[in-house]
């Protein structure tokens, strides 16, 4: 039962070819095997949202998939959001609104909400609300995450 | 913490799926769908089973299809598929409805109905819904097939009918007929959280009066179940806040509440009498916003 398994990896169009046991989670074979610690892991049992991922363009808990189900399968992480130098929208936004204080929480919440504006650039203020509360963060307090991401989305209303 | 090892399994087709289950049966081996409930215990340590047999590879149990009056709702349907329209209304907007109450949205892109169904947590939305409108279960083994009823299929706190080796491959809710009202309404301490005590009322109007009532309530029993007394103490009645009222008392007065040690059995037979009430007046409020029902079209 012990004995690993060899599978493929997409992480950000980056494949990785890795050997592990079919009990390791999404987020730690990212982590520990892909090498991207973008991706954090709080709780390890779902209810924190740290380790929000992008697979298959939703929004999903790394911690609750094992890697072995994800062969094939195209995982997203904060490493794959900037453009090079330039920051995604959302990163440039949490930075101009404080949203982030020690910045454990962040990369979860970017990816939960830069997988929800693509799909719902006109998500509305008590959806989004709503949305945000999946993930938790223990120092801002919420209120400037809501408006660095309500910031973007309403920029996206304007382009 | 980490899950302990277990050997993996990806069956690609639903006999494939049931003869390995078959085998792993007496280990404990378990169905794998959404795991937005069996991983975290596996975290935790409370499950380890030693085998898991993976469902996500068979792409026909991802399905809903409309027959026979009913919604079938295949084993790997999550519960963010069903926030979607579905093309048999009223039902799926109470679908819709009550989806948005489960978990957060990236468990919702995972976990299941049927697995919610399966793991039978007295806060379970969708074994409220399951038992208020009357759902049956399609239950499968390498052995064959049966279609479990819903007062047959809940046995107690995340118990039920499935037996060892067979797996819940589909549940089908009868359609509402179109001119049903229906309401639901849930309390948990903060968004997202598992539900205390919840409601969904399903209402048939006929001159006025109250033809057709089922009043389900969740969270607060072993499992969730319609309440007849309630029902009883509504039809033939207006629908009004005292009617409602009466209701509600009846709902809270016959409960077998459970308990712990945040919230005793008063409080939760307090709520219980809240949340039905609200339920209610939700089902006659949606029929004010739907001008399209067939007694707006009649006034």
């Amino acid at each position: 039962m012990n004995e690993k398994v060899d599978l493929t990896l997409t992480v950000n169009g980056q494949r990785h070819a890795i050997r592990v046991e079919p009990r390791k989670t999404l987020v730690d074979a990212i982590r520990d095997d892909c090498g991207q610690t973008g991706t954090h892991a709080g709780c390890e049992h779902g209810v924190c949202g740290a380790c929000t991922i992008l697979l298959d363009g939703e929004p999903v808990r790394s911690c609750l998939m094992f890697a072995i189900q994800c062969e094939g399968r195209d995982i997203r992480t904060v490493e794959g959001l900037a453009n090079g130098n330039e920051l995604h929208p959302l990163q440039q936004s949490f930075i101009d609104h404080h949203a982030l204080q020690c910045g454990f929480c962040t990369p979860g919440f970017l990816m939960l909400a830069a997988g929800v504006l693509r799909k719902r650039p006109d998500i509305g203020d008590e959806e989004l609300i709503d949305l945000l509360s999946s993930n938790l963060c223990r120092c801002t307090g919420y209120a400037n995450i809501i408006k660095a991401v309500k910031a973007v989305r309403d920029g996206l209303a304007q382009a | 913490m980490k899950p302990a090892p277990f050997k993996y399994h990806r069956p690609t087709t639903l006999d494939e799926a049931l003869a390995i289950l078959a085998e792993v049966a007496e280990e404990d081996g378990r169905i794998l769908a959404g795991g937005q409930t069996l991983v975290p215990m596996m975290a935790l340590r409370l499950a380890y089973p030693p085998h898991l047999v993976d469902i996500n590879a068979i792409p026909e149990l991802a399905r809903t299809r409309v027959e026979d009056g009913r919604l079938a709702i295949g084993a790997l349907v999550r519960h963010a598929d069903l926030q979607a329209p579905l093309g048999c209304p009223p039902l799926d907007g109470l679908l819709a409805e009550v989806a948005s109450h489960i978990a957060h949205y990236p468990i919702r892109t995972r976990g299941t109905f049927c697995g919610s169904l399966a793991n039978a947590d007295p806060a379970s939305e969708w074994c409220l819904v399951a038992a208020t409108l009357g759902a049956e279960f399609v239950i499968r083994s390498a052995d064959g097939t049966r279609s479990v009823g819903v007062e047959d299929y809940f046995q107690g706190v995340m118990a039920t009918a499935i037996g060892p080796g067979e797996m819940l491959v589909e549940a089908r809710l009868p359609l509402l007929p179109a001119d049903s009202l229906w309401g639901f309404y849930e309390f948990s301490r903060r968004a997202g959280d598992f539900a205390l005590g919840m409601a969904l009322a399903t209402l048939r109007l006929e001159g006025g009066v109250v033809g057709e009532a089922r009043i389900g309530v969740g969270g607060a029993e072993e499992h969730p179940r319609r309440i007849a007394e309630a029902e009883a103490a509504l039809v033939g009645r207006a629908p009004d806040e005292a009617a409602f009222r009466a209701a509600a008392a009846k709902a809270a007065a016959v409960i077998d509440p459970l308990e712990d040690h945040a919230t005793d059995g008063t409080y939760r037979r307090e709520l219980v009498e809240t949340v039905v009430r609200r339920a209610l007046s939700a089902a006659m409020a949606h029929r004010q916003a739907r001008p399209r029902t067939e007694i707006e079209a009649r006034s």
